[in-house]
């Protein structure tokens, strides 16, 4: 009897130690996940701050069409309105929060691509440093969802896999959304210099 | 009885290989390399002709303009030719040899990477996260437009890189400053700290052998390994793995990159 019991108390102790180290190992985790999204966020949050200047600078050549720069500006409000903390990372909230940036993304590049038919505006610097500043963005939102996807899907990884999604239960870590790909590469201004 | 034991035993095991198993991808996905990013270059320098487009001498002359400025400000400049950056565009792979290589220090982030790709036709400038505010993106659009285009096109090639890279250390010149000697003495503490406990160890090891009286050695043989995994063990690791990343050879006078990182800021062009 005694045997059975040592070997019990040894699992119970494995068992307790695992778990820690489990639950400490998820907090490691998710705090990732939670400093990327920051940065995906600080990044679109970035070019919803360059629309108004761009905007601007476009009304201010010649007389630029009033529907492109309509559908940025209303693009831009319901983007920013839809915003998610670190612990509302659900994949429909997720995919929410994509589409309304997408919808800005899409009409920028409207913007943009209109915009090459209007070489006085082209030629101003002011709208070539634009240009400049939201390509970079562009390229720091990728840089940003690629880096959150990827610390995200470890997480999830260690979340679902035995026996960490038992403990995962207990302590009530969930599943995060991803970003998708495939959409926002159709959507992503191209801006060609 | 021993029915239920090796049940347990067999679960416990079971669980172990689970855990492990649970381990393993995410080690995986973290070593995955990339064949098209080059990989960092050794012995580390700054100017990366993987094309042969500069003269030998044009190239010496830029490595040395580089390490001078990495010298004095720790910050990273560093220029990577290849023929095609296929199939990403090239401010991705800016970025990437960038994040690769770890361009700039580690906690400055003061990275650049000038990127060209000779049979695209397209260069691009990749800023580190510290070097954001030096060479804002519209910044590096107009080095690339203002300087470096219209000398390419004119096939001034080596002109074209280093009239950029002197814009670029104009720019940021007094952003950051080089404090290579609390670098050294980091790494070289460390280093003294191991030798002096091993030394220690040893002096106690070869005393106990001469005594050779149980009491004393008794104590002895204990006092060493009690002392040495809690401090010396951690100590000698964190250490080691700061040299390994810096390249190992300092002799050349270019120390190595530094670990910086690239969040996807910079400009890219054509010419």
């Amino acid at each position: 009897m005694s045997k059975g019991l040592i070997i019990f108390v040894v699992i119970a102790i494995v068992l307790g130690m695992y778990g820690c180290s489990s639950y400490n190992g998820l907090v490691e985790k998710d705090t990732k996940v939670e400093q990327a999204w920051a940065n995906v966020q600080t990044q679109y949050q970035r070019r919803a701050d360059l629309i108004p200047n761009l905007v601007r600078t476009v009304q201010g050549a010649a007389n630029f069409e009033k529907s492109t720069l309509q559908a940025v500006i209303e693009a831009r409000s319901n983007a920013t309105s839809v915003k998610l903390t670190a612990d509302q990372l659900t994949p429909e909230n997720i995919q929410k929060f994509q589409a309304a940036q997408n919808q800005l993304g899409g009409s920028l590049s409207r913007l943009l691509a209109v915009a090459e038919s209007y070489p006085q505006l082209r030629a101003t610097q002011n709208f070539s440093d634009l240009q400049a500043q939201l390509e970079g963005t562009e390229n720091r939102i990728t840089v940003a969802r690629n880096d959150f996807n990827g610390v995200a899907t470890t997480y999830n990884q260690s979340v679902r896999s035995f026996p960490n999604n038992i403990f995962a239960g207990i302590f009530g870590f969930q599943r995060k959304g991803l970003f998708e790909a495939s959409q926002a590469a159709q959507n992503a201004p191209t801006v060609q210099f | 009885m021993s029915l239920l034991a090796n049940k347990s035993l067999v679960r416990l095991l079971g669980a172990m290989l689970l855990t492990l198993c649970s381990l393993l991808p995410v080690w995986a996905q973290d070593n995955t390399g990339d064949a098209v990013i080059p990989d960092r270059p050794n012995p580390p320098r700054l100017v990366n002709d993987f094309v042969g487009i500069l003269q030998p001498s044009e190239r010496s002359q830029l490595e040395q303009k580089l390490r001078a400025y990495n010298d004095s400000t720790s910050t990273q400049i560093a220029i990577v030719i290849v023929r095609t950056t296929q199939p990403y565009p090239i401010g991705d792979f800016g970025f990437q040899v960038g994040r690769k290589w770890g361009i700039g220090q580690n906690e400055k982030n003061n990275g650049l990477v000038l990127a060209w790709a000779t049979g695209d036709r397209k260069i691009t400038l990749a800023t580190g996260y510290g070097m954001e505010g030096a060479i804002p993106d519209a910044v590096a659009n107009r080095i690339i437009k203002n300087i470096m285009s219209p000398a390419f096109k004119e096939q001034r090639y080596y002109q074209g890189l280093d009239e950029a890279t002197t814009e670029i250390i104009k720019r940021a010149s007094g952003e950051y400053k080089a404090d290579e000697s609390s670098d050294d003495d980091g790494g070289g503490g460390g280093i003294f700290f191991f030798f002096l406990i091993f030394g220690i160890i040893i002096l106690v090891i070869i005393i106990s052998r001469r005594n050779g009286g149980g009491g004393t050695r008794y104590r002895g043989g204990g006092g060493g390994p009690i002392f040495f995994p809690p401090t010396t063990y951690s100590g000698w690791g964190s250490s080691s793995g700061g040299w390994g990343s810096g390249g190992g050879s300092s002799g050349g006078g270019f120390g190595g990159f530094g670990g910086g990182s690239f969040g996807g800021g910079g400009a890219s062009g054509d010419y």
